[in-house]
């Protein structure tokens, strides 16, 4: 017996009460080593930023370890690492900013590697469903080339999933539509 | 804060939702989302380990008795009909997802958010901010007591007015899983005339998204009980995609 999921609705334009809290931008703790900012903004199909959109990360420690209680893998053992942070892009420019650590390769379909990597989720009033996306590391080309998710993204579309260095730590501005559009998946 | 965590039995892949599930992200009815919904195709995801995992933040977002009675926040009681909502988290084979975290946040009795770009005349309640959460039980079951929200306008069309609705949010327990929706309430007229809760195309679909009144859960000559169980996706069947 398998019974329907109960159907998505949008977040809202007013999220804020609710999602947010002080420490949620907070993927791992500032005294983490190698702790850096990965900051980005989020734009609809006229180039504006969507000053009322939610994002949320997940990702594996260096390790390629997760800091979560699922018996899959081992558990991270890097202290202030949670893996998860929750921002809302409520500045009024549509700006996001996490603090995290880059996570690590990670094992894929098929005995493949996956390049480090992290999932974003997008939420936003006018979004009825989650928009999924996948943050790669414009740096890591060796492991780029052969993750099997982005060999599956056509080409012209990958540079969309790559984060740039920036000072402190990496660029990733998420495009919901557009010339520019992002990569989005379907899970 | 917990010391001990026992570790989750989860799976390893999940089931793929079929068409309508969910509403489109393209949905003209629903102008806001014009220029917000991806033209391109979206890319098929494999189920690796970063979507079979999920975070839980049971710890990092510690949450404490009153949060889930958004009637006892403030000094004074909220102005408005005091109902409970209550119900579990599921997944789609009926299993009870416990020490789960349930989000929610709403307008107040009259329609206004506590938010600063809430521009609607209608009063705000000092004693009402309108957000709460908890985490499921044993049986899945979640709990919260607060007021009835009341409908209000938005910008939509010239005359579009929200039904009553309560946002939720839920982590479940992988990526996969992670779900935000609206609560509704049966009975609504306005139902028929809103755009976001129509955007999902089968009626039996919009039923998941209304709750039950339930008069055996009503507290006598206090609060009427609301009843609403969520279900989240379960996992494959047959395993096709091997998570490593
Ligand atoms: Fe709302």
């Amino acid at each position: 017996m398998s019974l329907p999921t109960t159907p998505s609705q949008t977040v809202g334009p007013f999220f804020a009460i609710g999602l947010p809290w002080e420490g949620g931008p907070l993927a791992a703790a500032a005294d983490v080593p190698g702790a850096m900012r990965i900051r980005g903004t989020v734009y609809d199909g006229a180039g504006t930023p969507v000053s009322d959109a939610l994002v949320e990360t997940w990702q594996a420690d260096p390790e390629g370890r997760f800091a979560d209680l699922h018996g899959h893998g081992g558990p991270s053992a890097l202290a202030g690492f949670r893996g998860f942070a929750r921002c809302g892009a409520e500045q009024g420019d549509g700006s996001f900013e996490i603090r995290t650590v880059k996570p690590g390769c990670l094992p894929g379909p098929h005995g493949a590697r996956q390049a480090p990597h992290i999932d974003v989720s997008v939420f936003a009033r006018g979004l009825l469903h989650r928009c999924v996306t996948r943050m790669y590391f414009a740096d890591e080309h060796e492991a780029n080339a052969a993750d099997p998710v982005l060999a599956s993204v056509p080409a012209a579309r990958r540079e969309t999933l790559l984060a740039a260095p920036i000072d402190g730590g990496y660029r990733f501005d998420i495009h919901l539509q557009g010339l520019k559009e992002t990569v989005f998946f379907a899970l | 804060m917990r010391s001990v965590q026992t570790r989750l039995d989860t799976p390893r892949s999940y089931m793929r939702e079929p068409g309508g599930a969910h509403p489109p992200l393209d949905c003209p009815p629903y102008r806001s989302s014009a220029l917000r919904h991806p033209k391109q195709p979206l890319v098929y995801l494999p189920h690796t380990i970063t979507e079979i995992t999920g975070p839980r933040l049971l710890s990092e977002l510690p949450v404490s008795e009153h949060d889930n009675d958004l009637t006892r926040q403030h000094e004074g009681e909220p102005i408005g009909e005091r109902i409970t909502v209550s119900g579990r988290v599921l997944d789609t084979e009926g299993r009870p997802l416990r020490d789960t975290l349930v989000e929610i946040w709403q307008a107040n009795a009259a329609g206004r958010y506590a938010h600063r770009a809430d521009r609607w005349p209608a009063p705000l309640d000092p004693n009402f901010s309108g957000a709460g959460r908890c985490v499921t039980g044993e049986d899945g079951r979640y709990r919260f007591t607060t007021i009835k929200p009341g409908a209000y306008p938005w910008g939509n069309s010239e005359n579009a007015w929200r039904p009553a609705h309560i946002h939720f949010s839920l982590l479940g327990r992988a990526f996969v899983q992670r779900l935000v929706t609206q609560m509704y309430f049966p009975g609504d007229e306005l139902l028929a005339l809103d755009p976001i809760f129509n955007s999902v195309a089968e009626a039996k679909a919009r039923e998941r998204m209304l709750s039950r009144l339930s008069i055996e859960r009503t507290q006598p000559h206090w609060a009427l009980a609301y009843e609403f169980d969520v279900y989240l996706r379960g996992p494959q069947a047959t395993p096709f995609e091997e998570a490593h």
